[in-house]
Formats: C-alpha cells, structure tokens, sequence
C-alpha cells in the first residue's frame, strides 16, 4: 500500500515537472511556435501506450499458458491505460496539426495505424465486456489480444507503405529527428514521466481488477446458496 | 500423416454441407452486389474516378461480405455440439481449423470470381489484361480473410452479441490487408498497371504470420 | 495447475487395432470450477477395466461435468485424468466413445455420411464398411440415406450411440441415456449397452433412478454438489443410491 502511495506521487511529479520542463525550460521552436511543445505529450504517451500494450501482449501469452487469473487483472489494466494514452495521442495529433496546416486530420501514416491499434483494444476491451464467465473472459480476450498484437506491425507497415503511394503531411515529423540538445532532455524527461504515470495508472487499475473479481467471487458463491 | 487426412475429410465435410444448400454462397454473392451497387449510388463515379476508387470498393465490399459469412463457421457447430465430437475424434485440432479457412477461402474466391464480371461492367474497368495477377491478389487477400476470420468466429461464437462482435473484432484485424489488398489492385487495374510485388509479397506474409498464430494457439480457441 | 499438454490427442496414435484393449478411469483430486463456483470438487474415482458404473445425483451435482471431463472435451482446472490399461496400440479405441444430451452429429448430412465421417476422423479401417456395420446394429440401415434431421428423438439416440463406437471405445460414456425414450427404446439400450459392456467396454453413465439400465451397472457412485457422497464399493447401497440420489 505505502508503495503504491509513493508511485503515485512520484508519477505526478514526474508529469508536472516534465510539464513545465515542456512549456518552460524547452526553447521555442523556430518554425512551428509554441505548439510544437504538444510535440513531448503527444510522443511520450505515444511511447508509453505502445509499451503497455506490449506488457498486455505478455500478461496474454502467460494467462494463456500458466492460466493464473493475476495476468487476467494485467492484461485487461494495460490495455485500458494503454487505450487512454493512445486516445491522447489521437487528440494531441490533431490539436497540432490545426494551426499549422489548418486541417484536423491528414491520415498521416503514424496517427492512422494509431488509430487502428486504437479500435483493435477497444475491440478487446468490448469483447472482454460480452463474456459473462470470468475464465472464459480471460482466455479469449487473451487469445484475441495475442491476435491483436501481433497484427500492430502488421498494421503500421502496410499503412507505411500505402502512404508512399499517396503522400501527404506528416505529422509531428520524425521524433526526437534532429533535435536540439535541451529539447531532447525534455523530450527523454517526459517519455520517463509518461511511463511512470502509465506504470502508477495500471498498478492501481490492477488493484481494482484483483477486488472486482473477488466481488464477483462471492456474489456467485451467495447466488449459489 | 493425420493432420492432412483429417483436414481433407473435413473439408469433403464443409464442402458437401455448403453445396447441398448453397445458403452461403448465395447470400455472399448476393449481399457483395448489393453493397457494389449501393457503393455506386453513393459515389457516383465517372470512369476516371472509377479506376481510382472501383477496386478499393470491391476490397470493402468483399471484407463486409465475409464478415458476414464468417460468422455461421462456428455458430452451426453449436446446434448439436458438433464441434465436441470433432474434437474427440480428430488427431489435432489444427485440422479443424485448416479444413474451415480453406472452405472459407475458397467460397470467398468463387463469389469473387462470380462477381467480377460484374464489377468490371458497373465500374468500367477492364479485368481481363491482368487478370491472373488479379486474382493472385485475391488469392492472398482472401485467405488472409479468411485465416483470420476463422479465428475469430471461433472466439466471437462463444461471446454475446457475436453478429455485430465478430465485424468489430474482424475489420479493425484485416486493415492491413484491406489496404494492401486494394493498392495493389488499384495499381493493376491502372491505364499503365504495375504489379506490386512488395505488396503481395506483402499479404503472403500476413497470411504466414496468422496461420502460424493459428497454428500455435488453435486449439485454446476451442477449449472448454 | 492443470496439466500444459491437455489435449485430447494426446494419448492416440495412428496405428489402429480391432482388439479392445481393456481400459478403466483414474481421476485423482479433479476440481472443476467456474468462476468461483466448484462444479467439482476434489473429486477421486476408480472404475476398473469392464466395470459397469452408474453415476447418481440430483440435476446440477456435477455427473455430466464429470463425464464431459472423462471424455476430454473439458479441461479440469486441476487434477488429474488417466485411463489404466489403455495400450499405445489401442489408438482410435483409446479415446472414450461418448454420448450426451445431443446427438453431436450433422443434421444436414445423412447417417451413413456421419459414420463414415466420424470413422475416417478416428482412422478406423475400412469405414465405409464399419459404418454399414454400425447402422445395422443400431438399427438405421433402412434410414441410413436420410438427413439426421429427419429422426425422431428414439433415431437420434441411436444415431448417437453408433456414432460413440464407431472406432470400438474401450471406455463408453453416457449422459442420462434413458431421457425421452419409451420403453421399448429403453429395454433395447439395456440390451445394447449390456452387451458392449460384456465385450470388454467399460461403460459410465450416468442416471436418474432406478430402470432396466440401471440393472446393468455392477457399481453406483453419488455425486453431490461436485464430489463423491456415496460408492455401493465402500458398502452404500445400490438401491439406495440409485433413489436418493435421484431428484
């Protein structure tokens, strides 16, 4: 318990800290402006939402094969804080891409495989909610998370592709490309903070899985009585 | 060796069942039709758009058709719990599997080739100069419908609302092939086509990725 | 934790043989459980080679939890299952043959295409001929090029059935076997369940009190809530069994 307090603080510090280092300490960008500093959010939670999936996709393969529901709790927790993060991502993407080009959206080849790896977890998470018995849950959300992780580079490759048969904007260019000295410290700092955050949210989300389902444990044994 | 001849019977099986009703073929043929027309009526192609967007509309409409068609695989084997007496009595459940996707593929093909006449008339889009490469995309397209929609109809069987979930767990899966699959066919039906072999080269690997997937984790999809 | 090679196949190979290897049961501490609710619980059984065992207990005790298990459709969430006696060699008939509440056969197909089907999956020889075989026992052969979904209920039991030993099981196992039939189907499943058990099958079934069927079994077992309440091989009563346990 005391050291889910201290994750916690020490996530929301590291996010305010590395929120001020975004508006304060990095230097403005010369062609964008200010805008450009959505540039740490947006690629931070980016980073940090592709690593939960990833600890989704081995919760999956080690539910399907030792079957403890402990990796049920953690899977089912990275993949909403991962769908969170990605969320965050598909509406920083746009909030940057306004001012400077006037349109929301360009189907950029890095914000449209984002959006699909975004509809594959809200798929899981809609196929966890359509099956009652928590064993089966587990296992074919874990099946089908497997499915879904292995079909991501799949996903961004051929959307990669497609995008060089018809070019348009990128957005966000090439991260951390070419970056100035203090903004890639900022950059590294808020990647870092996103990930504890990412960390803070699941283990709490984690907690909350683990007494749902000794909830539901009970209800069923009364509801057999 | 077993896998094979059980796979080769039941496929006979799958066969033989789908040709004494065609309820399957018709309602995919008929369905892929609808969808074509309606698609025409939205958009109002002239012949020059038509190049552009024809072959990507008849990827969409193929993908919706087999989401649709997908669904009964496993659902029919539920009325009599057949799917437990194929277990006990095959050698490996991968033959289950196997049997099914190449029933699904090869239904997928035909319907395809049924209404390719058809598309090349309402879009105006010769098919025949490229036609065998044209159906090499459809081969690979298909079967990487149909590895993964059979899959998945196994999981969305067992789940509530499986008519709608099997959709929504099937096409966000399929992007890739979606937009592969219709580049590539765009690119061939082209006034100057250019075959993309990086991008059929493309689906045969998605395809190999997804029957291996298949392959490892099969029979936890039919566990009880 | 459940075994990670839990497979049905596990256990038969391809080479087949028309002797009836002998083979019993053994569960050791199988649990079965649903989302916090024990279908069964700890449960330890032995049936011997040829034995004739009914399983007993009211709806909802765990009997066809347990034979589904047996079967190897249903993995247990722990414990162990193995079949004393089975030879490397009695492939196709080392898979227990089962029958349950469904025919688990093709409605759209006719019966002799289900046989067959059902023979050439379990490598049977010659199972175009072991399948007329099989229909001839039953019953069916006048009916053997009809769609399964024409029977009537007393056809589909028999359908079942052939279907269950199409590959010559050493083991048969029965869920409630005497549901929808009249007496005449009744006495002509006694007949034909006494006779596979004295061919050397080992026969489980389960029932709901006393009948011609239950006359068969040389040993009762009652389940109550998911685990062992009673066995006549300890010294309970079969009648008492047979009709207590019975709703």
């Amino acid at each position: 318990m005391a050291k889910r307090i201290v994750l916690g603080f020490v996530a929301i510090l590291l996010v305010i800290a590395a929120g001020y280092a975004s508006f304060f300490v990095a230097p403005t960008e010369r062609t964008m402006g200010d805008i450009q500093r959505i540039f740490y959010f947006h690629v931070g939670s980016a980073w940090a939402g592709m690593d939960a999936f990833f600890v989704c996709f081995l919760a999956n393969l080690l539910y399907v094969w030792k079957r403890k529901p402990t990796y049920d709790f953690l899977g089912v927790s990275c993949a909403e804080v991962g769908l969170v993060l990605t969320t965050v991502v598909l509406i920083t993407g746009p909030i940057w891409a306004h001012p400077v080009w006037g349109i929301w959206w360009t189907w950029d080849a890095r914000l449209t495989s984002t959006f699909v790896l975004w509809l594959l977890y809200v798929s899981y998470l809609l196929l966890r909610s359509l099956i009652e018995e928590p064993e089966r849950r587990a296992l074919l959300s874990a099946l089908f998370g497997i499915f879904a992780f292995i079909d991501v580079p799949l996903v961004f490759f051929s959307i990669r592709w497609w995008r060089t048969q018809h070019p348009s904007p990128v957005i966000m260019g090439g991260s951390g490309s070419g970056l100035d000295p203090t903004m890639s410290k900022v950059f590294f700092f808020n990647v870092l903070a996103m990930h504890v955050f990412a960390a803070f949210l699941i283990v709490e989300r984690y907690v909350v899985e683990k007494m749902k389902h000794e909830v539901d444990l009970l209800q069923r044994e009364a509801e057999a009585l | 060796m077993s896998l094979l001849s059980n796979t080769a019977t039941l496929l006979g099986k799958e066969l033989r069942t789908e040709f004494r009703s065609r309820e399957l073929l018709t309602t995919t043929v008929v369905f892929i039709l609808v969808v074509l027309i309606l698609f025409s009526f939205a958009i109002n192609p002239t012949s020059e758009e038509s190049r552009e967007f024809g072959p990507g509309l008849l990827w969409l409409a193929i993908l919706f058709a087999a989401s649709l068609m997908l669904q009964p695989c496993f659902l029919r084997e539920q009325a009599n719990d057949t799917l437990s007496s194929l277990r006990l009595a095959v050698s490996d459940p991968f033959s289950i599997f196997l049997a099914k996707l190449i029933a699904n593929t090869l239904f997928l093909l035909l319907t395809e080739v049924l209404m390719l006449p058809l598309f090349a008339a309402f879009y105006n889009i010769p098919v025949l100069p490229q036609l065998h490469y044209l159906l090499l995309v459809l081969f690979l397209g298909s079967l990487g419908v149909s590895i993964a929609g059979t899959a998945l109809s196994a999981i969305s069987a067992q789940a509530r609302m499986r008519e709608l979930l099997l959709p929504l767990l099937l096409l966000p899966l399929l992007t890739p092939v979606l937009v592969v699959s219709a580049t590539v066919s765009v690119s061939l039906l082209d006034r100057e086509p250019v075959v993309q072999w990086k991008g059929i080269g493309f689906l045969a690997v998605f395809d190999l990725i997804f029957l291996t997937a298949l392959w490892l984790f099969g029979e936890y999809l039919l566990e009880e | 934790m459940p075994n990670f090679k839990f497979r049905i196949s596990d256990w038969s190979i391809s080479v087949t043989s028309p002797a009836l290897s002998p083979t019993g049961l053994r569960f050791e501490n199988i649990d079965k459980r649903y989302g916090g609710l024990f279908a069964l619980r700890r449960v330890s059984l032995e049936i011997a080679p040829g034995e004739c065992v009914v399983l007993a207990g009211r709806n909802g005790s765990g009997k066809t939890t347990l034979l589904r298990i047996a079967s190897r459709i249903v993995r247990p969430t722990a414990g162990k299952l193995s079949f004393p006696g089975a030879s490397s060699e009695s492939a196709g008939n080392g898979r227990p043959g089962y029958v349950a509440h469904t025919t688990m056969v093709y409605d759209e197909l006719t019966a002799e295409e289900n046989l067959v089907l059902f023979a050439k999956l379990q490598d049977v020889e010659q199972p175009a001929v072991r399948a007329e075989e099989l229909l001839h026992e039953v019953g069916l052969y006048e009916r053997r090029n009809s769609p399964v979904r024409t029977f009537s209920r007393g056809m589909r039991q028999r359908i079942a059935i052939a279907r269950a030993l199409i590959h010559r099981p050493s083991v048969l196992l029965f869920d409630e076997p005497a549901t929808g039939l009249d007496p005449t189907g009744i006495s002509w499943l006694a007949k034909t369940l006494g006779e596979v058990n004295r061919s050397g099958c080992t026969v489980v079934m389960s029932l709901h009190g006393e009948s011609e069927i239950s006359a068969l079994a040389s040993r009762a077992v009652q389940l109550d809530a998911g685990s062992v309440v009673a066995d006549t091989k300890s010294g309970a009563s079969l009648r008492s069994i047979l009709t207590f346990g019975g709703c």
